[in-house]
């Protein structure tokens, strides 16, 4: 479990978060939503440690991680894997390469058993015959697979996707999305997802996070979106009239 | 003042998670042996290229600024020789690094900076500093001197060949030049300026890279920067080094 409590985050002058509090469970898809701009990243950044937070703690169970210094960080770190916005894979290795990688710069396996470890997690995500492709040779699609893949190598206990869907079709981010939900079951993570994309939200969101302008709107679960009568929440939601329609039928 | 204090300070930080211990020496033995080939063994080349014609250039600019029936002709080849040992092969060279070598660690780092695969390798929990710099740092610190000696050798055969060739120098006076009232200690303190080159051409380059803030027009300004800042580094250091070691 993940307890965010009262986090605040300033760049400058500028407050990006203001006093989130929020608690993700295990072996639950959490997801994050809100606008562009709205602190989405910079939370999650804030939880994984990549960014200092100003105000507020960090608990990853009972462990306080915001106050750990650089070693302790770095152990609970190998318990979390993250899929990046562009899947940050490096360029200059290849796909085998990259999924290696925390198997070879975290554990003693030999190279027989990296490499089933890494067929196994291609084969997961559905990634077959491009061990020896480069990212540039990917598809947007490949490349977020290829990046869940390099994310659960270690068989991690938190998973934290920053917009998984962004740049892809709508049939992809549905496979991405099923595969986040999947894999969170399988491996009883706790998982967290940033992102905008109302069919994610419709798909994965178990728990729904809604930050307005650095602050926590609104929580609830997906079905609870629907009947939510919070302003802002229903400007964001129910932006199409499609999707008004939708909610008035559901009245 | 306050922004380059600042810079100051967040480059001697910068080297101390880079010299922080490693994760796993092998790791960083294979990626070494990559930059060695990436930074060291692809530069092989342009070093060859220029030193050539600059030893030839040399050869013929001496010849021509000392036509004297005073001075004996070897002294060109003497002439060739100490100039390239103390000045040419180590610094212009460096200098042509800073600018081939330099652009390519800043572009590279920066690029992973802006793409956020620095930021997956930290929440690995791998110290990036260390994992991208220091074997880049290390390789230089290997390759460079070799680098010099080609380019003392080469720049010695393209003075010989250029001289011979222009007619201002015969074969045997050349020779005889390059060897009358030689100093290996010279050879030393071209090795020695080299290593302290290395050093400032990789570190500076890879801190403006590790740095980079926005996208790809902040890592093409970043390239530029690494570039003129570890050139004007380098000529303050030639002259402390200079003063150093040869007074």
């Amino acid at each position: 479990m993940i307890r965010a409590e009262n986090i605040s985050k300033r760049f400058g002058d500028r407050e990006v978060l203001k006093n989130v509090s929020a608690v993700f469970e295990p072996g639950q898809t959490n997801l994050i939503i809100g606008k562009s701009g709205s602190g989405k990243t910079v939370f999650m950044k804030c939880l994984v440690g990549l960014l200092d937070i100003d105000e507020g703690d960090i608990w990853y169970g009972d462990i306080l991680f915001s106050k750990l210094d650089f070693r302790g960080k770095k152990e609970i770190r190998k318990n979390m894997g993250m899929l990046f916005q562009g899947s940050a894979l490096y360029d200059s290795m290849t796909v085998e390469e990259n999924v290696m990688f925390p198997l070879d710069m975290f554990t003693n396996m030999t190279y027989g058993e990296k490499l089933d470890r890494v067929n196994f997690c291609l084969d997961r995500v559905n990634i077959v015959n491009s061990n020896r492709l480069f990212p540039s040779e990917l598809s947007g699609g490949m490349k977020k697979r290829v990046a869940i893949a390099r994310a659960i190598v270690l068989k991690p206990r938190y998973l934290f996707c920053d917009e998984p869907n962004s740049g892809l079709d709508p049939k992809t981010s549905i496979v991405i999305d099923e595969l986040i939900k999947e894999i969170t079951k399988e491996l009883n993570m706790t998982t967290v997802v940033n992102t905008h994309d109302m069919n994610s939200v419709m798909e994965n969101g178990e728990k729904v996070i809604f930050i307005e302008e650095g602050e926590k709107c609104w929580e609830g679960s997906k079905y609870e979106i629907l009947k939510s009568d919070c302003r802002i929440l229903n400007e964001f939601v129910f932006a199409n009239a499609l999707a008004k329609q939708l909610k008035d039928s559901t009245r | 003042m306050v922004r380059f204090l600042s810079g100051f300070g967040s480059y001697w930080m910068l080297l101390g998670k880079v010299f922080s211990r490693p994760e796993k020496t092998h790791i960083y033995y294979k990626q070494t042996v990559k930059e060695v080939i990436s930074l060291g063994i692809r530069s092989i080349g342009i070093v060859t290229i220029i030193s050539f014609f600059m030893g030839a250039v040399i050869t013929l600019q001496t010849a021509y600024n000392t036509e004297n029936p005073i001075y004996p002709t070897y002294l060109i080849g003497l002439g060739c020789r100490d100039s390239i040992l103390l000045e040419f092969s180590s610094t212009i060279v460096a200098l042509i690094l800073a600018g081939k070598v330099g652009s390519n660690i800043a572009s590279e780092i920066g690029t992973m900076r802006v793409t956020e695969q620095i930021d997956a390798l930290e929440l690995m929990g791998v110290n990036s500093a260390s994992y991208l710099i220091l074997p880049k740092i290390v390789a230089t610190l290997i390759f460079n001197p070799l680098l010099t000696l080609i380019s003392i050798i080469v720049g010695i055969v393209g003075g010989w060949i250029a001289g011979t060739a222009s007619g201002v120098i015969t074969s045997q006076d050349f020779i005889y030049g390059i060897q009358y009232a030689f100093i290996p200690y010279y050879v030393t303190y071209a090795i020695i300026k080299t290593l302290f080159f290395a050093f400032i051409i990789t570190s500076i380059s890879a801190y403006q890279g590790y740095y980079v803030e926005g996208g790809s027009l902040e890592v093409g300004r970043a390239s530029t920067k690494a570039v003129v800042y570890s050139s004007v580094t380098l000529l303050l250091f030639n002259v402390i080094l200079t003063q150093l070691l040869l007074s």
